[in-house]
């Protein structure tokens, strides 16, 4: 184990950058992944090391760069497609969950897809409703696909390494506004997280906050200041939206009694609307206060500075939501 | 480009094929034939539920490309896709217990009618969403190339199809590219019930590809030895590391879009002028004019293929539902 400070996108940038120098069959292809170093530097370099047959620009055509990728997989290769964010890969989303998602089950087991699709999700600042959308439960509703969006950077690294190893399509949702974070973690020389399992980041008594990629931050900020309200938070990193840790999630609130779910996402259908209904299944008993869910609100991401500070769940959302629930 | 290089080189006739070639090809169109035909009668029976697309009037193009190929070529189509996977080879056995959604079918009885797959014959599907499988094709091919494979991937879809944004897409990339992808539009004239002259800005679907620069040529689809010559020389071109080429197939459906569509756009004087070129009867004509193989020869694998045929339903029905414990496994690897 090694300690490093990393940013997240280092950690993207490395973890492809390992994988490649093991496996010639893994490529990247994207919009501007390539000449350009990526829309956000997050493939800088690999041209440079893998030369343009594994490292490839390609025209802006989503549906057409993700149909070429998963016939490449499902003829050997391991592509990892980049999209410039996860709003454009709309117009791919048909290939993704009827092609890439459903395939193996179709044949009977017979053609794999081992895919990854990557790119920030999610709201960025002040980009209008088009570039501001995130889509972990659109496709955390679909079997055949692994769903991954990742807070830190070793979890980006170790995330990312496990994704680009699976036989299967994976979703790996970034977050834009993280790429400069920097963390100071512990790294193994080959550093994998497995899919599938969430993270405690915090242990608490009196109230369980499940968040993802950027909102982790505002729930760990949010169990500071509940210390001082005397409410002791358990912060859990979901990490992987599909396959979803139940177990992570029931145990933690068998023992808080309380859980808020935080996420950027809209909110009808959502993940923590997911959480909610694991939680009523198998923690019912349990429960001591309504589960709430924080997401965005109901409505296209404004561009309007104030409109849109509204219109997402921040630290001070989380902290009067705890307060209530734990009637302080 | 395409036809100057290849303008000298003489076309295929009846005398390039000898006596068993030319029952094997009559052997394959038949056998699709009268397997679709059951198909159809199994669909009124109840047997088959759900989509079913017949290829009915378009065995040439399967079998004749099928000519073509060589180990390890690929083929990926869309839903009609019963014919295509009877010619790569694979046993028609599964795809009939596929069909009736049973244990012993190509998907074991999950995927039906429109998702056949053998990969061992290198057959890609088997695509239920129009358009979709043809970036899927460009990507097999970018796989040959990358892995340095000298193959050739056959990628069929139909003029209905041929309107979809991603076909462009694939096109524009697949040039850029040079994959080796040989793009192949089945224009049986109707997509469901809207004819190409209903649809389509240009009707001549083998110039989609000019403003990418693919060379495109039309081929009579209902005319085996034009499907062999004429496609001969397109998988050559595409072969040889020239990119993708384009091909329109000529042909016609006899039977409606899917077994729920009674195909009423169509007169029955079209319907019955088509089958007068039927490829099949055209085949055995020749045949039997420039007395390579006389009537016995014919008869002899009519009477076989009737018996296969029957095999095939036979093995068909008796085999089981899937097991319920099939319903949640190949989710994942």
């Amino acid at each position: 184990m090694t300690l490093r400070k990393l940013t997240v996108r280092e950690a993207l940038r490395e973890a492809m950058a390992e994988e490649m120098r093991n496996h010639p069959e893994i490529f990247v292809m994207g919009e501007e992944v390539a000449e350009y170093n990526g829309a956000y530097k997050v493939t800088q370099g690999l041209l440079a090391e893998f030369g343009n047959k594994r490292v490839i620009d390609t025209p802006i055509t989503e549906q057409g760069f993700a149909g070429i990728a998963i016939g490449s997989a499902f003829a050997g290769l391991r592509p990892i497609v980049e999209f410039m964010t996860f709003n454009f890969a709309m117009q791919a989303i048909d290939q993704i969950i009827n092609s890439a998602a459903k395939t193996n089950y179709m044949s009977g087991g017979q053609v794999r897809c081992p895919i990854v699709f990557r790119g920030p999700n999610g709201a960025a600042s002040r980009v209008g409703a088009q570039h501001s959308q995130c889509y972990a439960s659109w496709y955390g509703s679909i079997p055949g696909l692994k769903v991954i969006s990742p807070y830190s950077s070793a979890d980006a690294k170790g995330l990312l390494k496990s994704a680009i190893r699976d036989p299967n399509p994976v979703v790996f949702l970034e977050n834009e506004l993280t790429y400069g974070f920097s963390f100071e973690e512990e790294y193994d020389d080959d550093h994998i997280v497995e899919i599938g399992k969430a993270k405690v980041l915090k242990e608490g008594s009196d109230i369980t906050i499940i968040a993802f990629s950027l909102v982790v931050k505002y729930a760990l900020e949010a169990a500071l200041e509940l210390e001082n309200h005397g409410i002791s938070a358990e912060v859990i990193d979901l990490r992987t939206i599909r396959p979803i840790d139940r177990q992570t999630i029931v145990e933690s609130v068998k023992k808080t009694s309380r859980c808020i779910t935080v996420e950027e996402g809209f909110p009808f259908a959502s993940v923590g609307s997911e959480i909610a209904s694991i939680l009523i299944d198998e923690a019912f008993d349990y429960l001591d206060a309504p589960i709430k869910k924080l997401a965005s609100v109901d409505a296209p991401l404004p561009y309007a500075e104030n409109l849109e500070r509204l219109a997402l769940p921040k630290t001070h959302d989380i902290v009067r939501v705890a307060k209530e629930l734990c009637n302080k | 480009m395409f036809n100057k290089e290849n303008k000298n080189k003489k076309s295929n006739s009846i005398k390039d094929f000898n006596k068993g070639q030319l029952l094997d090809l009559y052997r394959e169109m038949l056998l699709i034939r009268r397997f679709e035909e059951k198909a159809g009668q199994l669909y009124g029976m109840g047997l088959i539920a759900g989509f079913c697309h017949l290829y009915i009037g378009q065995e040439a193009i399967a079998s004749g490309m099928r000519f073509t190929m060589k180990d390890g070529d690929k083929v990926i189509t869309t839903y009609r896709d019963h014919g295509h996977m009877i010619s790569v080879g694979s046993d028609p056995k599964k795809i009939m217990a596929e069909l009736l959604g049973r244990k012993d079918g190509s998907s074991k009885g999950k995927g039906g009618s429109m998702h056949l797959f053998d990969l061992e014959k290198h057959f890609y599907g088997g695509h239920g969403i129009v358009g979709a499988s043809v970036p899927i094709g460009a990507g097999l091919a970018f796989a040959d190339k990358y892995l340095n494979r000298n193959n050739v991937t056959y990628c069929y879809f139909g003029d209905g199809a041929a309107h979809q944004g991603q076909v462009y897409e694939s096109f524009n990339m697949a040039k850029l590219w040079n994959l080796p992808v040989l793009f192949i539009i089945e224009n049986n004239h109707y997509a469901m019930g809207t004819s190409v002259s209903r649809s389509s800005s240009v009707d001549e679907l083998h110039k989609r590809g000019i403003g990418f620069n693919i060379p495109g040529v039309k081929i009579n689809g209902m005319d085996i030895f034009s499907v062999i010559s004429e496609g001969q020389k397109c998988v050559d071109y595409v072969r040889s590391g020239n990119g993708p080429m384009l091909i329109e197939m000529d042909t016609y459906r006899y039977r409606g879009h899917s077994m729920s569509d009674p195909a009423t756009y169509r007169t029955k004087e079209e319907v019955n002028c088509k089958k007068d070129i039927d490829p099949i009867d055209s085949l055995r004509h020749q045949v039997l004019e420039s007395k390579i193989a006389n009537e016995d020869d014919f008869k002899k694998i009519d009477d076989e293929i009737k018996i296969q045929v029957n095999d095939i339903v036979e093995f068909a029905k008796n085999s089981p539902a899937p097991d319920e414990s099939e319903l949640l496994t190949e989710i994942y690897n």
